[in-house]
């Protein structure tokens, strides 16, 4: 046996550190469905509670929706449930082939192909698509996964400040050199809710033959005035070269993702991605869901607008009790607390209250920029809003921070 | 070189510090200490090579090497005696 004595205090070691570090994650059971009304089993083994849940990407609430739930039951009975094939070898069905078409038309792009997850288009499409001779300029803010993605390909890489866009193009032109330039971006930011500047990006990239890849994971279905997603709300449709999204937040929120655009730079992820050459097709429940979910989002805005109005909604009613929120119109809405032990706290607390939010801090966040990460979803109505913000203001008066700035909140908790 | 640790300091605070951040020193960890990530490494060893007209190997700009001003400026000072 190689799992010796020796070995298993090795790991016993790093989960301590972990844990000493206040850092151990604990996963708590849900018993319902995805919705804004949850039954949770927390800590494991106790009593069943009911809270509404204010950490979802079920930004549209289309997880458990009956249109989407009948679809995926139909693609079940006709499709089966599981393909046992890559996509190339026998795992592609005609409605993986319809889907690709779907999701170009809504995002308006050349081509489209499916990934198992979007951490896996962002993992698979750098190293397909460049070589050493050519350079990755990305965003310091962009998601884990497109990190991931940048590791596994031999390109030069590069970085610039958050959304400053002359220090992007002052690595344009320091990377003047390079066969190909990617400049690499989230379309909305998953910890801050701000948006990509994407006009003023795709000017520049055009000024210096760049091509722009945007991760719209977190504005796909309902960013711009039709849920196109970031480059709708910046005017600069059919602009983006690689767009890659996830179906596993707003489109459904089961699981998949995909690489859009340049129907060459498509081409060649169908040819060379390793995630998509070797690992499981999207199984066809999943994919009649998606189908569905695009369907009902070309037909109407309604969810899209009600998202929009809830957001509001709830930005206003934090802000008026009192607390710091991080500035933007994305229903990712951070309410700022600084301090590691005081998110935790709040987040206790609000569980308490009947209401579920996550504290988020570092190194998921810098340090002191602690955080709970709240997001609105279509599927909340105003009651449900009212509910979480009376509980938002019991438990910000009892840490006696509505109204203080940062800097107070700094000095009585400190970082 | 008092000239060119002040040079490195002024570029690292110039090109990795955003408006809110605190202030660093000659001794403050860069990379150990989050103030740069590796990808954002290439810069600085691009800046070093083109001022100082030297060439960094892979293999010596490690994130050790690269961790405080100081750091630096030994390792500057080791390419630019031969
Ligand atoms: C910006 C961003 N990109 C990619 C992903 C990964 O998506 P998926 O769950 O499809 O792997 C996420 C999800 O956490 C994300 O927030």
């Amino acid at each position: 046996m190689a799992y010796s004595d020796k070995v298993r205090e090795i790991y016993k070691e790093q989960l301590k550190d972990i844990e000493n570090a206040g850092i151990f994650k604990q996963e708590r059971f849900i018993h319902s469905t995805q919705a804004a009304d949850i039954e949770v089993e927390y800590p494991a083994g106790s009593s069943l509670k009911k809270v509404i849940n204010m950490c979802a990407n079920n930004y549209l609430g289309l997880s458990s929706h009956p249109e989407v739930v009948k679809a995926a039951h139909e693609g079940l009975d006709s499709r089966g449930y599981g393909m046992s094939s890559v996509r190339f070898i026998c795992g592609t069905q005609d409605i993986h082939n319809e889907l690709e078409k779907k999701v170009s038309e809504f995002l308006g792009t050349e081509n489209t192909i499916l990934f198992p997850s979007c951490m896996d288009a962002n993992a698979g499409v750098f190293e397909a698509i460049l070589g050493s001779e050519d350079v990755m300029i990305s965003d310091r803010l962009v998601h884990a996964s497109i990190i991931d993605g940048i590791r596994l390909c031999s390109a030069e890489r590069d970085t610039f400040k958050h959304s400053n866009m002359e220090h992007l193009e002052k690595k344009l032109q320091l990377h003047a050199d390079k066969r190909l330039k990617v400049v690499i971006t989230d379309g909305v930011f998953s910890m801050d809710g701000d948006c990509a500047k994407l006009d003023e990006m795709v000017a520049l990239c055009a000024k210096y033959d760049a091509m722009l890849f945007v991760d719209e994971s977190h504005a796909s279905g309902f960013i711009g005035k039709t849920g196109r997603g970031t480059h709708e709300k910046y005017g600069v449709l059919g602009k983006i070269d690689i767009i890659t999204t996830t179906f596993g937040k707003a489109l459904g929120g089961a699981s998949g993702g995909c690489v859009s655009g340049r129907k060459e730079l498509v081409e060649i992820c169908r040819q060379k991605a390793r995630p998509y050459l070797f690992s499981n097709t999207i199984a066809p429940v999943v994919v009649s869901g998606v189908l569905k979910v695009l369907d009902i989002l070309s037909r109407s805005t309604e969810r899209r607008d009600k998202l929009e109005k809830n957001t509001e909604y709830w930005r206003k009613g934090l802000t008026e009790a009192g607390f710091v929120l991080k500035e933007g119109d994305t229903p990712i809405v951070p309410v700022m607390l600084f301090n590691a032990k005081l998110a935790q706290d709040v987040s206790r607390d609000l569980y308490e209250e009947g209401i579920y939010a996550i504290g988020f801090f570092f190194p998921v966040v810098s340090k002191g920029q602690a955080r709970i990460r709240t997001q609105i979803s279509a599927g909340h109505e105003i009651h449900h809003l009212d509910k979480a913000l009376v509980a938002f203001n019991k438990v910000g008066k009892k840490y006696d921070i509505l109204g203080k700035t940062k800097q107070a909140i700094l000095d009585r908790y400190g970082q | 070189m008092a000239d060119m640790k002040d040079t490195i300091l002024e570029y690292v605070k110039e090109e990795y510090l955003e408006d809110e951040d605190e202030e660093i020193g000659y001794n403050t960890p860069l990379i150990s200490g989050g103030i740069v990530d590796s990808f954002s490494m290439v810069s600085l060893k691009k800046f070093l090579e083109t001022k100082y007209s030297i060439s960094i190997p892979d293999e010596k700009a490690s994130p050790e090497a690269f961790d405080t001003v100081n750091s630096i400026v030994e390792l500057v000072n080791e390419f630019l005696k031969d």
